[in-house]
C-alpha cells in the first residue's frame, strides 16, 4: 500500500516534471522568450531586468531551474494587460469557474446517470438507441455551436435568459447546460457500460435467484456498484471541466478561468496563457493521483497489482 | 417410466427451453424433451460436458432465463403446481423461498458493497417480511449451522473479508435461509480446493438432513455424484440420455456416452478438468445431427442412429436411456453391446 | 437469401465477400463526407462570389427566403457583405485541408512512436510513454490555445499544433497493439531467424497496426476539426479574412443579439454535420475492422 502510493506519487513528480519541461523548452526553443514575456515596446530596461530574472544568458538547465522555481514560489508573473500579479486575477476568477462547474457537473450527473441506468436496463431497446443517439449528439456537437443556438432560442427569440456575464442564478443556467452537454454524453456512456457489467455479474444473477424484486435487484444489487466508476471519473471531470471550459466562457462571457485564458490570448497577455494552462496541467495531474490513491484504499485488489 | 410409489416434489415433463437469436433465424434448443422425478430429501445429480445444458436446464427450473432463452413446451410441477401457470410475481416468491440456487462461483455471488447480514438476511425480509433486526439474528443463526466460527462478528464484516470457503459456505447459508424445499447447487465446488471442497460437501449432506432439503446437484465431477447423490442423470446436447439410480447406472451403464464418462473417472481428481475423454467435439446445439445427437462420436453407433433420434427407453423401473442399442440389450444380438463396452472404455 | 437455411445445414463457410457485412454501411455519413471533400476540391468552380472580399454596400443580407433577402445571396452576407455561401464553401476546404492533414501528421508521428515504445521496450519506452502521460494531463484545447498563442496563428501552425497535441492517442493504442504482436508467433519467428529490428518494425509490426491506426484516424478526424473551429473561433486558429467555419461563427457572433442567426447557425451546421459524419463513419468501421478497440 505504502509503497503502490509511493510509486504512484513518484509517477505524479515525473509528469509534472515532463510537462513544466515541455512548456519551458516550448517557450525558449520556439523564440525569444522576451518577445513573449514582454509586452511590445518594453523599454530595454525590462528587456534586461526579465533576461536576468530567467537568466537567459545562463545554461538551459539553469534556466529551466529558475522556470521552475519561480512557479514554486508563487511568482507567475505580471499580466500585462491588468499590471496585477497573474496569481490573483486566477484566484480572483476561480470561485465562478468552481460554480459553472459545479452547475455543469450536477447537470450532466442528473441526466447521464439515470439515462444510462435506463439504457443498460433496456439493452437493444428504444432507450438505448436514444441513449445511443444522445451520446453521439453529445460527443459531436461542438460546445460553442450549442451556447449559440441557446442564446438564439432562449435570449433572442425567447428573451428567457440573460445571455452573458455572472450575477444571478439565471446567468449560469445557459453556460452549465453547454459545459454540461459534452460530459452528460460521457457519463451516460460509462454508466451504461458499467451497469451491463454489473448486471451481468455472480452477485446479480445471485440477487434474482434469491427472488429479489427486479427493482431491488437493479437499484439496490447493481446500481450502486455500477456507480463507483462513474462517481470516479466525476471526480476527475470537474477538474478537467474547470480547464476546458474556455469555449463556454467566451460565449456567454462568464469570467472564470477560461475566459482568462481567453483574454490572455486576445490580448497577447503570455504571463496568464501560460499561467493558466501550467495550473491546470498541474491541477489534473494533481486530482489523478488523489482519485488513484483513494482508489487503492477503496478496492483492495488495487494494492496488490503493479 | 419412474415407480409412482414415490411422492415426487418436482417433476419435469417434457421440458423444452430454446435460445432464439434476435431476428428468431437460429433457434439453439439447449434443453430438449426433458423429463425428470425428484422425490422430497432426494439428491440428483446432473452430470454432462460444458454446454450440454445443465446449467440451462437449472435456469429454467428457477424461471430465470436470459432474455434470449424461452421454456417452449413441457411442464413444470413443483409441490403439485405447475410452475410455468405462475406469474412473473408469483414466480419470485417461489424463488429463493420454496426453491433456492447456488452459482458455480462464491467468489463473485456475494455483493461486495453489502454486509453479510444484509446479505443473508435478505430473502427473509423479501419473502417472509422479518423486521431488519430479526433477519439479522436469523442471519447469525443461519452463519452459525453453516459452521462459521464467531458469526456475531462474521455478520457484521464484509465478502472481501472472508477466505473463499468461507464465502461458499455463507452462499449456502443464503440458500437454506428460507427453509426451501429443493437447492439447486450448480457446480458449487469447482473453484474451491480439494479439502474445502469436502467439507462443503459434508456441510451440504448435514444441512439436507437437517432440513430435509431436496438437492440437485450440476456437475462434471461424477466422484461428487458417487459420494452425494441417489440418482444421476447425464445430459448431452441438452436432452437427458440416460437417468436412474446412481448404484445402477454406475454398475450398469446403458448409454455409450455414459460408459465414455465412467470411463474417465480416474480423472475425477482434476476438478476443474472437463471430460475430455470421449474423443470428438461437442455438437454445435443449432445444427444439430438429424438422429442422436451422439452419433458422430459414438463408437457403437449404427445406421439407425444417424436417421431416427431414440427415445427414452426404459431399461429398468426407474433407469431409462436415449440409445437404440439398449432397446435392443434386451433381445437383440449381445455382439453390438459388447462391442461397444470395450470401445468406450 | 430466403434459401441460406440449406446452406447452412451443410456447413457452407460463411461467405467473405457477403453483402451482409457492407448491410449496416453508414451510407448517409459517408455520403455527407463525400460532398464536402467534393465542395474543397472545386470550391473555384462552386463559390458564385470571392469569400474574401465583400461590398459594405451588401452587408447584412439575410438568406434568400427571408424578406430583405436576394437570389444574389442565396445564404445571406456577413458585417463586411462578403456572400456566405461562398465562405460556407471554401470553409469546407479549410476544415478538410487541416482535419485530414492534422490527423496523417498526429497518426505518422502516434504510430511511428507507439511501435518504437511497444517494440523496442526499456528506457524508449519510458521516455515516449511519460512524455505521451504528461502531455495527456492537459486538456487537449487548452494544450493547442498553449501553442497557438506561442507560435502565431496560420494554416501550416494549426496542423502542426494539432498534431503535436493528439499523436499521445494515437501512440498509446498503438503501443499496446504492438505489445500483443510482439508474443505472436510470426514476430517471435522473424526474431528468432535474426531479422533486424527494423525490418520487423517495418515489415511485421506496421502493416498489423495499420487497421488501428485508420479507425483511430476517422474517429480521431471529428476531434480534430472540432479543435480547429475552436481555436478559430478563440482568434488563434486559422487567421482572418480566410473562410473558416469556425472563424466565421466567431464573426457572427456579434449579430445574434439583433437576430443575424444565419452567421453563425450555417457554419456551426456544417462543422456539425461532417463531425457527425465523421464519428458514426468511424464506430462503423471499429466495429468492422478492429472490435478490440471497442472501449475507446
Amino acid at each position: 500500500m505504502k509503497q503502490y502510493i509511493i510509486r504512484r506519487t513518484g509517477y505524479s513528480l515525473l509528469s509534472l516534471f515532463l510537462l513544466s519541461l515541455t512548456i519551458f523548452l516550448f517557450v525558449r526553443v520556439t523564440g525569444d522568450p522576451t518577445s513573449l514575456l514582454l509586452e511590445p515596446g518594453a523599454s530595454l530596461e525590462d528587456i534586461a531586468n526579465l533576461r536576468r530574472q530567467f537568466g537567459l544568458d545562463q545554461p538551459l538547465w539553469l534556466q529551466y531551474w529558475l522556470f521552475v522555481k519561480s512557479f514554486l514560489t508563487g511568482d507567475l508573473g505580471l499580466s500585462f494587460y491588468y499590471r496585477t500579479p497573474v496569481l490573483d486575477l486566477y484566484f480572483e476568477r476561480l470561485p465562478n469557474s468552481l460554480l459553472l462547474a459545479a452547475v455543469a457537473m450536477i447537470l450532466s450527473l442528473v441526466i447521464g446517470i439515470p439515462s444510462g441506468v435506463l439504457a443498460a436496463v433496456h439493452v437493444g431497446g428504444f432507450w438505448d438507441n436514444a441513449g445511443k443517439i444522445f451520446t453521439l449528439l453529445g460527443l459531436s456537437l461542438p460546445s460553442f455551436f450549442i451556447g449559440l443556438v441557446l442564446i438564439l432560442i432562449f435570449t433572442v427569440y425567447l428573451g428567457w435568459l440573460p445571455s452573458s456575464g455572472a450575477g444571478t442564478a439565471w446567468h449560469v443556467v445557459m453556460p452549465a447546460f453547454t459545459l454540461g452537454w459534452y460530459f452528460a454524453a460521457a457519463h451516460m456512456r460509462l454508466t451504461r457500460s458499467s451497469m451491463l457489467e454489473v448486471l451481468g455479474s455472480e452477485y446479480v444473477k445471485l440477487a434474482r435467484l434469491k427472488g429479489l424484486p427486479e427493482a431491488m435487484v437493479v437499484g439496490k444489487h447493481a446500481f450502486k456498484n455500477a456507480l463507483i466508476p462513474v462517481i470516479t471519473l466525476a471526480g476527475i471531470n470537474l477538474v478537467v471541466m474547470i480547464n476546458v471550459a474556455v469555449v463556454v466562457e467566451t460565449v456567454f462571457a462568464w469570467p472564470g478561468i477560461g475566459r482568462l485564458l481567453y483574454e490572455g490570448i486576445t490580448f497577447r497577455d503570455f504571463p496568464i496563457v501560460q499561467a493558466v494552462v501550467v495550473l491546470g496541467g498541474s491541477m489534473i495531474i494533481l486530482v489523478n493521483l488523489l482519485v488513484d490513491i483513494l482508489y487503492a484504499f477503496i478496492d483492495p485488489r488495487i494494492r496488490l497489482e503493479s | 417410466m419412474a415407480a409412482m410409489s414415490r411422492e415426487s416434489l418436482l417433476s419435469l415433463e417434457h421440458l423444452s427451453a430454446h435460445y432464439v437469436s434476435q431476428q428468431g433465424a437460429r433457434v439453439v434448443p439447449a434443453v430438449e424433451d426433458v423429463t425428470l422425478r425428484l422425490g422430497a430429501g432426494e439428491t440428483l445429480g446432473i452430470v454432462g460436458e460444458s454446454g450440454s445444458g445443465k446449467s440451462t436446464l437449472a435456469l429454467t427450473i428457477m424461471r430465470q432465463l436470459p432474455p434470449a432463452a424461452r421454456i417452449v413446451s413441457g411442464r413444470m410441477m413443483f409441490e403439485g403446481e405447475n410452475l410455468l401457470d405462475k406469474t412473473d410475481a408469483e414466480m419470485r416468491h417461489v424463488r429463493g423461498k420454496r426453491i433456492a440456487m447456488i452459482l458455480q462461483d462464491p467468489m463473485a455471488s456475494l455483493n461486495p458493497l453489502f454486509s453479510i447480514g444484509n446479505q443473508v438476511g435478505e430473502p427473509l425480509r423479501v419473502h417472509e417480511g422479518a423486521s431488519f433486526k430479526l433477519a439479522w439474528k436469523r442471519a447469525i443463526e443461519l452463519l452459525k449451522s453453516v459452521r462459521i466460527a464467531s458469526p456475531e462478528t462474521r455478520v457484521s464484516q464484509f465478502p472481501h473479508e472472508m477466505s473463499g470457503g468461507m464465502r461458499q459456505r455463507i452462499v449456502g447459508a443464503i440458500g437454506i435461509s428460507c427453509e426451501p424445499r429443493l437447492l439447486i447447487a450448480d457446480e458449487p465446488t469447482t473453484s474451491l480446493d480439494l479439502t474445502i471442497q469436502a467439507q462443503y460437501l459434508n456441510l451440504l449432506g448435514d444441512l439436507q438432513r437437517q432440513y430435509g432439503l431436496a438437492l440437485i446437484f450440476i456437475t462434471h465431477n461424477l466422484g461428487i455424484v458417487a459420494k452425494m447423490c441417489d440418482l444421476l442423470a447425464v445430459m448431452y446436447a441438452g436432452r437427458i440420455v440416460e437417468q436412474g439410480p446412481v448404484s445402477r447406472i454406475f454398475s450398469a451403464p446403458a448409454h455409450p456416452y455414459t460408459r465414455a464418462l465412467l470411463g474417465s473417472i480416474p480423472r475425477m481428481t482434476d476438478n476443474r478438468g472437463r471430460l475430455t475423454a470421449i474423443e470428438g467435439q461437442p455438437p454445435d446445439l443449432s445444427s444439430l445431427p438429424p438422429g442422436c445427437a451422439f452419433a458422430p462420436r459414438c463408437p457403437a453407433a449404427i445406421a439407425r442412429c444417424r436417421r431416427e433420434a431414440p427415445p427414452e427407453i426404459a431399461i429398468d423401473s426407474d433407469h431409462t436411456a436415449r440409445c437404440w442399442l439398449a432397446e435392443s440389450d434386451s433381445e437383440a444380438p449381445p455382439a453390438i453391446g459388447a462391442r461397444a463396452r470395450s470401445d468406450g472404455t | 437469401m430466403t434459401v441460406a437455411t440449406p446452406s447452412l445445414a451443410r456447413g457452407a463457410p460463411p461467405g467473405r465477400f457477403s453483402l451482409k457485412k457492407f448491410r449496416d454501411f453508414p451510407m448517409i455519413p459517408m455520403l455527407i463526407l463525400l460532398i464536402i471533400a467534393l465542395v474543397a476540391i472545386f470550391a473555384d468552380f462552386l463559390a458564385p462570389y470571392d469569400p474574401q472580399f465583400g461590398s459594405l454596400s451588401q452587408r447584412y443580407r439575410p438568406p434568400a427566403w427571408q424578406e430583405g433577402g436576394s437570389m444574389a445571396h442565396l445564404l445571406g452576407t456577413d458585417h463586411v457583405g462578403r456572400d456566405v455561401l461562398s465562405r460556407l464553401i471554401f470553409g469546407a476546404r479549410v476544415s478538410m485541408i487541416v482535419g485530414v492533414t492534422a490527423v496523417l501528421v498526429a497518426g505518422g508521428i502516434g504510430t511511428l512512436l507507439g511501435i518504437l515504445s511497444g517494440y523496442l521496450g526499456g528506457w524508449v519506452d519510458q521516455v515516449i510513454m511519460r512524455v505521451a502521460d504528461a502531455w495527456l494531463a492537459l486538456p487537449a484545447l487548452t494544450f493547442a490555445i498553449f501553442l497557438a498563442a506561442i507560435v502565431g496563428p496560420s494554416e501550416l501552425n494549426i496542423i502542426i499544433i494539432l498534431g503535436a497535441v493528439y499523436w499521445t492517442r494515437y501512440a498509446r493504442v498503438i503501443r499496446g497493439e504492438v505489445l500483443s504482436l510482439k508474443q505472436r508467433e510470426f514476430v517471435r519467428l522473424a526474431i528468432v531467424a535474426g531479422c533486424p529490428k527494423r525490418l520487423i518494425m517495418w515489415r511485421h509490426i506496421l502493416p498489423n497496426v495499420i487497421n488501428s491506426a485508420v479507425v483511430l484516424g476517422t474517429l480521431m478526424l471529428g476531434v480534430v476539426i472540432v479543435t480547429e473551429a475552436a481555436l478559430s473561433f478563440l482568434g488563434v486558429g486559422v487567421p482572418p479574412p480566410k473562410p473558416a467555419w469556425g472563424l466565421m461563427m466567431a464573426d457572427g457572433k456579434q449579430g445574434l443579439m439583433v437576430g443575424r442567426w444565419w452567421l453563425t447557425v450555417l457554419p456551426g451546421t456544417c462543422i456539425m454535420l461532417m463531425v457527425l459524419s465523421a464519428n458514426l463513419l468511424g464506430d462503423w468501421l471499429r466495429v468492422k475492422l478492429d472490435p478490440q478497440l471497442r472501449q475507446l
